[in-house]
């Protein structure tokens, strides 16, 4: 087990290192930089100026000097700075990383939430009237787009309620904090949720048929038990995949409804920054999501063998 | 005057001065008025953008020397009132216009205003100075200024080149603040020092812009507000529904569109909206510098084939207006008047004629049905240009021009421009003054950066120069009708419309007004106050 850690470790540095490159190249592939951008605002470009400002961000040193620069700052923990807002990269991600984590966690706690019990609701009365509507509501979930879906929401709150739950200023408390980000959560999670449910519902429906089902129903196992102590436990093992790889797709779906519902939160920054050309804001960030999403992978694989322990990770 | 004349003269003094007195004592102090912001705002730094996404909140940070009445709607000659300057006199010739300024004044960091501030300031922006601005997008504003002079802490002269008489109003602009001589522009961008009634408080990213109502403000009483803050929402759906929900005091300068403010309406009956004339404009710019455009012909052509009338219509549910460079009355001030306009080439309201004669054109030169001229028209990828290039195509098919869209990342719109790697752009122009020296020094003249087609005439540049030195406004405005139909007839950068906005906020909130010929001058805020 710990020679497979080590070897997993080993290739998430490889992968990350991989990742670094790939960013660092399509970033500097993409048409325009940071002082075509500016001079955006300023309806026009003057060669000289832009020059300048290129020379002032470095970005006329050659390529390799600028990755080596960036490598060698992340090292030391030297993000470098915003080329828009000529702040420190660490203090324009860190108040905003919290907020998408805690809004991610949310989501993904209503994904399973609604996801795997509906799922197994849905398996256990196969073909019944509760089958079909749920298998109808994940559907639409599937289908709806996550924009369209967040538009209708603030538009009924707007409509019914004369208030709309946008953020506007940091929450005071914890609860306001819970209120106001629960219905973006909900908002994005209802795709997860979806998802999960409709693989729970097949993975159950494929459980339920083997053998030792039978075999635990024959001993007069409750449907109870057979379901939620035998089926689900194995059941569950395709599902724990799709909610490892649904936390990094997360990413997508919050950009939207960070968008949506104007949270302050890293998904729209890494879009917005993406827009400006701000270097500095999407290399960083996209490292870390990279990382989050290695590092959800590799716990992912070490749950296996907590949740299946006929799994054994060789030495 | 006769009896009842200087009655009824007396009876309107009298009138005016209860309504005055009236308004004055209901205004109330405090509160924080909430705006919401289309988008981060690039800087803080007035005089390296060209957006009302800086001026609109930063405007009240600054003072300039003189500016616009913030009462009145529409911008002129007439309307240029004292702000850190106390007076200003001209010498005999009118090259020289010199201020006398405030005593007593401070920077918000507590440092004395002086003129060398004002020297500071305009050197900064001529590129004298030793500090340098990143962008300087009105450099062509004062290609007539030679110098400025102190003579004490309370005087500056601006030395012209020639005679100017509207260069004052060019001082007027919210795009003309003074800026502080102790304060480096890296620093103005992020974190701006100024005298105006409202200080800097902060900027996040995709959050907020904040400022706070500076105590020490030199107009007595004023601000009424304790501060204006703008929420950035980048999704126009969301921020208006935010507004029509209630959660915003005001929108964002004309952010409302024609067909939006249908919606505001309906939702929100109680919000006071001004729909206006934006002095921004629908054109097309066109690069002469490569075939096909580089033949005059093909350029005139073009300009028969627009259905003006279909362009507002369709974009602005008719309440847009048609116009030359210069924005037409009765908001403008110096555009031409209808029955001047329909005299131009291809303004004419037979638009089937117009096509015709378009369509002559080019059939001389070997176009027609089977043989169209192939050519791109290029844009911003953003609906309120796509929309407009799609409608153009249309048109263009007319006279046996076929274009195909090329929709360009906002972004890389004016590095594409510059480097003229185009064919036809349909572009958006606002002006910051509604003041033909600024429209034509900006976007006419030759080596202006904001020129983008490269036009450039000697003939015109003379013209240029000769309405910017005439003092007889009448005179200098029938000179400019003739200079904007000959720059519509030399399709320099044909026009299509002057676009509309509206302003929109709640009934509480009192004493803003909304001008109706510039975007960029009305943001001062400080006679602003909330009837909460």
């Amino acid at each position: 087990m710990s020679a497979y850690i080590v070897k997993r470790f080993l290739l998430m540095i490889l992968t990350l290192i991989g990742m670094s490159i790939i960013i660092f190249v399509l970033l500097r592939l993409m048409p325009g930089n940071i002082a075509d951008i500016m001079f955006d605002s300023a309806g026009f470009v003057d060669p000289e100026e832009k020059a300048n400002i290129e020379r002032e961000l470095g970005l006329d040193q050659p390529i390799p000097v600028q990755y080596y620069e960036w490598i060698r700052g992340l090292i030391v923990w030297d993000l470098g700075f915003s080329y828009v807002s000529e702040m420190p990269v660490v203090d324009e991600l860190q108040p905003r990383i919290p907020i998408t984590a805690k809004l991610a966690a949310l989501s993904l706690f209503f994904s399973v939430l609604f996801g795997l019990p509906l799922g197994v609701i849905s398996a256990v009365r196969q073909n019944s009237a509760m089958d079909y509507i749920l298998r109808c509501i994940s559907l639409s979930g599937l289908s709806l787009p996550s924009f369209w879906l967040a538009l209708l929401i603030l538009m009924a709150f707007v409509q019914y309620a004369g208030t709309i739950p946008i953020y506007t200023d940091p929450p005071d408390n914890l609860w306001d904090e819970l209120l106001l980000y629960s219905i973006p959560a909900a908002a994005v999670g209802f795709r997860s949720s979806a998802l999960i449910m409709r693989l729970t519902r097949s993975s159950m429906l494929e459980v339920m048929r083997q053998d030792y089902i039978r075999t635990a129903r024959s001993k007069g196992a409750t449907d109870n038990s057979v379901n939620y102590h035998h089926a689900l436990k194995n059941a569950v093992l395709p599902v724990t995949t799709i909610i490892g790889i649904e936390a990094a797709f997360l990413i997508g779906g919050l950009i939207i409804t960070e968008t949506v519902f104007n949270i302050p939160g890293v998904a729209h920054f890494l879009v917005e920054a993406i827009l400006m050309r701000d270097y500095p804001i999407v290399q960083n960030l996209v490292m870390l999501i990279a990382l989050v999403t290695v590092l959800i992978n590799f716990l992912v694989d070490m749950l296996y063998a907590v949740l299946d322990p006929r799994i054994k990770y060789a030495d | 005057m006769g009896y009842l004349t200087r009655a009824a003269a007396l009876g309107l003094g009298v009138a005016m001065l209860a309504g005055y007195a009236g308004t004055a004592l209901a205004q109330k102090d405090g509160g924080v008025l909430k705006f919401y912001h289309r988008g981060t705002p690039p800087s803080g730094s007035i005089h390296e953008e060209a957006t009302n996404s800086t001026v609109s909140p930063y405007m009240g940070v600054f003072n300039n020397l003189v500016m616009y009445r913030q009462d009145v709607a529409k911008n002129s000659l007439d309307t240029i009132v004292p702000d850190l300057a106390e007076s200003w006199s001209w010498n005999g010739d009118g090259t020289e216009l010199t201020f006398k300024l405030r005593q007593g004044v401070e920077w918000h960091d507590g440092k004395p205003f002086t003129s060398a501030d004002v020297k500071c300031t305009w050197e900064l922006v001529l590129g004298k100075s030793k500090a340098k601005l990143r962008k300087n997008p009105r450099k062509a504003w004062y290609k007539n200024l030679e110098e400025i002079t102190t003579n004490g802490d309370h005087e500056a002269t601006f030395h012209l080149k020639r005679r100017q008489p509207a260069f004052i109003a060019l001082l007027a602009s919210g795009y003309s603040p003074v800026y502080p001589c102790h304060v480096p522009p890296k620093k103005m961008r992020t974190n701006p020092i100024g005298t105006g009634p409202f200080k800097f408080v902060s900027l996040k990213q995709n959050e907020h812009v904040k400022f706070t109502k500076n105590d020490n403000y030199w107009k007595e009483g004023k601000p009424h507000l304790d501060g204006h803050e703008w929420t950035i929402i980048k999704s126009r759906a969301t921020r208006v529904l935010a507004f029509i929900a209630g959660e915003f005091d005001m929108t964002f300068n004309v952010d409302v569109t024609v067909p939006l403010l249908k919606d505001v309406r309906s939702q929100a009956p109680h919000a006071v909206c001004e729909l206006v004339t934006t002095n921004v404009s629908y054109n097309l710019i066109v690069n002469q510098d490569n075939p096909p455009f580089d033949n005059a012909d093909i350029r005139k052509a073009m300009v028969f084939a627009i259905d003006r009338q279909a362009f507002i219509d369709i974009l602005a549910d008719g309440e847009a207006v048609a116009g030359g460079a210069m924005m037409p009355p009765p908001s403008g001030v110096w555009g031409m008047p209808p029955e001047v306009l329909e005299k131009v080439a291809g303004y004419g309201p037979d638009i089937e004629a117009n096509r015709a004669e378009g369509r002559k054109i080019m059939e001389g030169l070997g176009y027609g049905p089977d043989k169209p001229l192939e050519v791109k028209v290029s844009t911003r990828n953003i609906a309120v240009y796509r929309d407009a290039a799609v409608i153009l195509i249309d048109h263009l098919k007319h006279i046996h021009i076929a274009a195909e869209l090329d929709t360009v990342e906002t972004s890389n719109w004016h590095a594409k421009v510059a480097r003229k790697d185009y064919m036809v752009g349909l572009n958006l122009t606002g002006s910051g003054v509604d003041d033909p020296d600024s429209n034509f020094y900006e976007n006419y003249s030759c080596g202006s950066q904001r020129n983008y087609t490269g036009y450039c005439k000697e003939e015109m540049e003379a013209l240029f120069e000769k309405q910017s030195m005439m003092t007889d406004q009448e005179e200098r405005r029938k000179l400019v009708w003739e200079i904007d139909k000959k720059l519509q007839e030399d399709a320099a950068r044909p026009m299509i419309m002057h676009s509309k906005g509206a302003n929109c906020w709640q009934p509480y909130v009192k004493g803003f007004v909304t001008h109706v010929n510039s975007l960029y001058n009305n943001w001062r805020l400080e006679d602003v106050w909330l009837d909460k």
